[in-house]
């Protein structure tokens, strides 16, 4: 993200790097999302969905790259707003149809068999899409077009890219979004009743299938606007980008409380947080912040910040 | 007898195996519109299975299910949902982490018309008042009683034709059990017609017009409830009254 600015004020830098954390955070969340509710329906960890989320890169990658012109005497090709909005729905619907595809043919034949087979199936299809995007889009990274002047906006004593805030404020709408639609709609309702036991769900003539493929449209859809925001504000797009990126938000969601929305969010912020404030202070470690935190969570508090121990009494 | 009313539900010769258990072994029943019809036996004896069968969740390898004269062999459970054909599960079914009222409307989820779901789940209320004063609790804090009314009732939600009930006297207080039955009873006389599974035969043949006993996945006999109470094969191996 941005460099720190010239201050010995320690209470400013710490805040810098909150700021900053908290747009990597964002992104966390937003895929972090996408783990936590296919978890929560079919308590599968659903490792070809950080490949959704490179997908979603590409996929706005592309119309933007098309789209987009060189302006005058400029060196790197600029896009216009609206071509932004395209990008961001074909990303958006691409991937969505990507995921209810990879569930259709991938999960769905296996959903009575081992939780063991369909996770294994999982990392076959995470594997699967990371070559055919070396196949298709190339092994040399791409860079997206510039669609900001990237300055910084002051707020009190830091400064946030713009483009920091871009992801914070669609991170937020997207996830708060997500959650009401979650907690508050009928087909919502329909999502938490599956999530708990699909054959009584059934019995409520719920479709079940419908709602599972509904859930990976969600999901899937959520990794692409992570997707392309990250490729918008670190334009380096590489078909093996979901990798690390999708480790962290799965994190995230341990972190958070697996099943829970809100928990999704909750551990984005705090991981995207911890790494800066690590990165601040040494950069190679700020990597390995995520997987210490996920082993301290799995030894302290294995059901996570907001997540459920165990079953309630039926 | 020459006007006995319609036949609602009809299974002829089912077969439903499990692997290579034969669990069902060329069951063949029928309910008739208006009708309580039993379904005793004891533990492990298929009756769960032959509701599993009629609501489309298992499929039975051979045999025909008419509802409503049409064949429903294979249909999907959600679909007969909305053709009426409503199952309360045995271990009640509640979303622990939905509402009260959630959970009731979930037992709407297939109709579209809300000023009838409103007044339905008044009609619940009304029925169970305590499932009102906790219509914003979650299902999970619900004591078992609580949850059987709340299976109940959201089961009605769906506006049943043909309600299949599946224990629902399982782990109930016998107060409670009075409780349910007396509702069941209120049910049909409503006009629902209903298929109860129990294990407490003395219950089940008083609240209903006729009863199958089930053993090992095969009716052994069936009849009238009333004479069933008396019969003495019955009364020996289900009422506990040896002879």
């Amino acid at each position: 993200m941005l460099p720190l600015l010239e201050t010995s004020d320690l209470a400013t830098r710490l805040l810098q790097q909150c700021a900053n954390g908290v747009a990597k955070g964002s992104v966390y969340a937003l895929v972090a999302v996408g783990y936590t509710r296919v978890y929560g329906v079919l308590q599968l960890i659903n490792f070809a969905h950080s490949d959704v989320y490179m997908l979603g890169a590409y996929f706005s990658y592309y119309p933007a790259k098309w789209l987009g012109y060189m302006p005058e005497g400029a060196e790197k090709p600029k896009v216009p707003f609206y071509v932004l909005g395209l990008a961001f729905l074909f990303a958006v619907s691409a991937c969505a149809a990507t995921g209810m595809l990879i569930e259709r043919l991938a999960y769905r034949p296996l959903r009575n068999a081992s939780r063991l087979s369909a996770l294994i199936t999982a990392i076959g299809v995470s594997i699967l899409l990371q070559n055919v995007g070396q196949m298709v889009f190339g092994a040399d990274p791409k860079s997206f077009p510039r669609y900001m002047d990237q300055e910084s906006v002051a707020l009190g004593p830091i400064a946030v890219a713009d483009t920091s805030l871009v992801i914070i404020v669609v991170a937020a709408a997207m996830v708060g979004a997500l959650h009401l639609f979650v907690q508050r709609t009928r087909t919502g309702a329909a999502m938490r009743a599956c999530s708990h036991d699909m054959r009584t769900a059934g019995l409520m003539g719920v479709n079940v299938n419908a709602t599972v493929s509904l859930t990976f449209a969600l999901g899937s859809a959520m990794a692409a606007v992570g997707g392309m925001l990250i490729a918008m504000d670190q334009p380096r797009l590489t078909p093996t980008m979901g990798l690390l990126a999708g480790l962290k938000a799965f994190v995230a969601a341990v972190l958070g409380g697996i099943g829970s929305i809100p928990g999704a969010a909750l551990g984005g912020l705090l991981l995207g947080v911890a790494e800066s404030m690590v990165g601040a202070w040494n950069t190679t470690y700020a990597d390995a912040v995520a997987f210490v935190v996920l082993v301290v969570v799995l030894l302290v508090k294995p059901s996570g910040i907001l997540g459920k121990s165990g079953r309630e009494k039926v | 007898m020459s006007d006995a009313p319609a036949t609602l539900l009809d299974l002829k010769d089912v077969n439903v195996f499990y692997g290579a258990i034969h669990a069902l072994r060329g069951v063949s029943l029928e309910v008739r519109q208006g009708e309580v019809v039993t379904l005793i036996g004891a533990n492990g004896a298929g009756k769960t299975t032959t509701l599993a069968a009629i609501c489309g969740l298992l499929k039975p390898r051979s045999g025909e299910i008419r509802y409503g004269g049409e064949s429903i062999v294979g249909a999907a459970a959600h679909t007969l949902v909305g053709r009426g054909l409503v199952m309360a599960p045995e271990g009640r079914g509640i979303f622990p982490a939905l509402t009260v009222q959630e959970n009731l409307l979930l037992g709407a989820y297939s109709r579209r018309d809300k000023p009838g779901i409103a007044r339905d789940l008044q009609r619940g209320f009304d029925i169970f008042p305590r499932l009102a004063e906790r219509r914003s609790q979650k299902g999970g804090t619900l004591s078992g009683g609580e949850q059987q009314m709340l299976a109940i009732a959201r089961a009605l939600m769906a506006q049943p034709r043909l309600l299949l009930l599946d224990e629902p006297s399982l782990g109930l207080a016998p107060l409670v059990v009075q409780t349910i039955f007396a509702t069941v009873d209120a049910i049909n006389r409503e006009g629902v017609t209903i298929l109860l599974v129990e294990q407490n035969a003395h219950v089940a043949l008083k609240h209903s017009h006729r009863a199958y006993v089930l053993e090992s996945g095969q009716i052994q006999f069936s009849g009238a409830s009333a004479a069933l109470r008396n019969d003495p094969r019955v009364k020996a191996a289900y009422l506990g009254e040896g002879t």
